[in-house]
């Protein structure tokens, strides 16, 4: 017998009595003000937040951030934000976007009660990489499109075959020394939030 | 054998560090409490967790095959393995086939427990622990001492003058900015020069056939993502059927965990990276067995997220390396002992039963009284030593002949207090090692209660 027939059946032999599936849970903390919120938590999860007043205000949001400001490369995945000495269709092997300093890169939706961004797969097309492999983290999301919890964050996903999906909240950390918390383990040293 | 309490031993005799050791845990454990107390659902969100994951148990098979399904539509290749050795062979097959010489990996528990690492590294590849805590312990060559936090039991000078011996860091360097980014710009070579990379599972979907994971690190982004082999090694047991379960596990997971919201990366890995493979090695190593345990099928919900041992006063106490199990603390003192009771007999009394590890499990598993279950589950199989088994028999013959238990509650009321020390306190009396006998009341409580006026 295969392994996994052996297994399946040795679970049908073991099977405990039925249960069923509890009511979806669909609601959740609500927050007075999500957006203020969702600074907090981010602040707190070693984040920044910028506001940006719309989408035309987005390139002079970026240039007072620092790191992009003193940046070589920059990937941006934003449409309409330009790269800087990266062009991602030309990379073939994602271990060449080692030396990128920022991404720049579009959010879907933000959660307040957890500071997360969801980041769909697709959006990160070609390198999958690009959000881990540099220095620092910018994203870039709707103001409009923050939700309190991540039951309202998951009834917004869409689900797509063989695809890619991260929820990012904050920088890269680690407190694996004594509880020390450290920014900047093996991902981005920063994450800046642009809400805009 | 050695039991809980021999190897307990030297960690406690240093009271210092164990005092440490307590308070550095109890830190994580407030920062959970203070997390838990911020959501108003906290307990209908473990209320749902422990429903889905026993609908989910109940229906295991079923799921596994949906499982298997979306998972080979979304191009992934699914592997089951029936033990340990069935799971090293399929990952060292697959690694060999790409002709792999050096993986990366990310924390699974999973391999750990399956001992992958020295079987890989005995047929020539080199493997990288790369999650900090994990790295430091491989550097020592010790396994992680805590399923969250590998390192938890080491002090910052230790891990500077390790990193000082294998990374070339500055003699006497101990703070840990500075060591954190020496191993990040040693690990990162390693992510370069990898040719696969190997994560844990925290959460497998049968409805979209993926896999979660979480990292604070983001490692796990690193080892799936660079290369193009990815192999994700999951326990049957990580299986939770809609999409839309993963809100009310991860709202608890890192919370009852680290005590933050959430992890800095939560990845959704349904398919292999682009022009990649993806491999899940699904494994039963026992766990189907635990299924068919009434009692004991409900440690089987367990998200591994460490709380249980954050606030077990005896973990605390004693560090992870006293329970000689890859999983330790309350709930390894229950997967222990299923897997071999006989080596593991003595960590069910690893515990004062408090029900501290019930009361935080964020899956409401019935820690504290599995563990009381399995003591008689041991004692049955005679796998208890003889000294307990008989003073258990004894007692038990007492306990129950009340005029017996009248009269040598009074013999003892008499004669213990004009014994001399020696006597009371030896080897016979392991109860009294670290314990002194409460002094003999002048009457039993039976007396007192007879005098009160009606």
């Amino acid at each position: 017998m295969s392994s996994r027939n052996a297994i399946l059946d040795s679970l049908r032999q073991n099977v405990p009595p039925a249960a069923s599936l509890p009511a979806p849970i669909t609601t959740g903390i609500r927050f007075a003000d999500p957006i203020k919120q969702f600074e907090e938590t981010l602040t707190i999860a070693g984040g920044t937040l910028v506001r940006a007043n719309g989408q035309q205000d987005l390139t002079s949001a970026l240039a007072k951030i620092d790191v992009y400001a003193s940046a070589a490369k920059i990937a941006s995945l934003v449409p309409g934000l330009p790269s800087k000495d990266v062009d991602l269709s030309a990379i073939d092997d994602p271990h060449d976007l080692e030396g990128i300093d920022v991404a720049v890169l579009p959010g879907k939706f933000g959660v307040a009660e957890n500071a997360a961004v969801w980041i769909p797969g697709e959006t990160l097309t070609p390198h999958r990489a690009i959000f881990v492999i540099v220095q620092h983290l910018i994203l870039v999301v709707p103001a409009s499109e923050i939700v309190d919890n991540l039951h309202q964050a998951y009834e917004r996903i869409q689900w797509i075959p063989n695809s890619f999906g991260i929820f990012i909240s904050g920088p890269s950390k680690t407190a694996d020394i004594e509880q020390s918390l450290v920014i900047g383990a093996h991902g981005a040293r920063s994450c800046t939030v642009i809400l805009f | 054998m050695t039991g809980h309490a021999e190897k307990s031993a030297a960690f406690v005799a240093n009271e210092d560090r164990a005092h440490w050791h307590d308070q550095s845990l109890w830190f994580v454990r407030s920062k959970r409490d203070k997390q838990a107390s911020g959501i108003p659902e906290w307990e209908a969100l473990r209320e749902a967790a422990s429903a889905i994951k026993t609908h989910t148990l109940s229906r295991l098979a079923d799921y596994l095959e949906e499982f298997e399904r979306n998972a080979t539509a979304n191009g992934i290749q699914v592997h089951w393995a029936r033990d340990a050795a069935e799971h090293n062979a399929i990952v060292h097959q697959i690694l060999a086939s790409h002709g792999v010489t050096h993986l990366v990996k990310s924390k699974s528990m999973l391999t750990e427990e399956c001992h992958l690492n020295p079987y890989l590294e005995a047929r020539g590849i080199e493997v990288t622990d790369t999650d900090l805590g994990e790295r430091i312990v491989q550097l020592r060559k010790e396994p992680p001492s805590h399923i969250v936090m590998p390192a938890i039991h080491l002090k910052r000078e230790e891990i500077g003058e390790l990193f000082h011996i294998e990374l070339g860091t500055e003699k006497g360097a101990s703070d840990p900015k500075y060591l954190t980014e020496a191993a990040r710009s040693h690990l990162r070579s390693k992510f370069m020069g990898a040719q696969a990379g190997l994560t844990g599972v925290n959460f497998a979907v049968a409805e979209t056939g993926g896999v979660v994971v979480c990292t604070n690190e983001g490692n796990a982004d690193m080892g799936a993502s660079l290369p193009r082999l990815h192999i994700a090694c999951m326990g049957i047991e990580k299986l939770i059927p809609r999409a839309a379960h993963l809100s009310v596990f991860l709202r608890l997971l890192a919370r009852s965990g680290t005590g933050q919201p959430i992890t800095g990366y939560t990845s959704h890995f349904n398919g292999p990276v682009r022009g990649g493979e993806m491999h899940v090695v699904v494994v039963d190593n026992g766990r189907s067995r635990i299924l068919g345990q009434e009692t004991f099928r409900r440690s089987l919900g367990c998200i591994r997220c460490g709380a249980c041992m954050n606030t077990c006063p005896v973990y605390r106490r004693s560090g992870g390396y006293s329970y000689g199990y890859t999983v330790p603390g309350p709930i390894g003192s229950i997967l222990a002992p299923q897997r071999d009771p006989e080596k593991y007999a003595s960590l069910p009394f690893a515990s004062s039963l408090c029900g501290s590890c019930t009361d935080v499990c964020p899956v409401k598993i019935d820690l504290h009284h599995q563990l009381l279950a399995f003591r008689k589950v041991l004692v049955d199989l005679k796998a208890v030593p003889l000294q307990k088994r008989l003073g258990m028999a004894f007692a038990g013959f007492v306990l129950s002949r009340p005029s017996l238990y009248r009269l040598g509650g009074g013999l003892l009321r008499a004669i213990v207090p004009r014994l001399p020390r020696g006597l009371i306190y030896g080897s016979w009396n392991p109860w009294g090692i670290q314990r002194e006998i409460p002094p003999m009341p002048q009457q039993s409580f039976r007396d007192l209660i007879q005098k009160e006026p009606s």
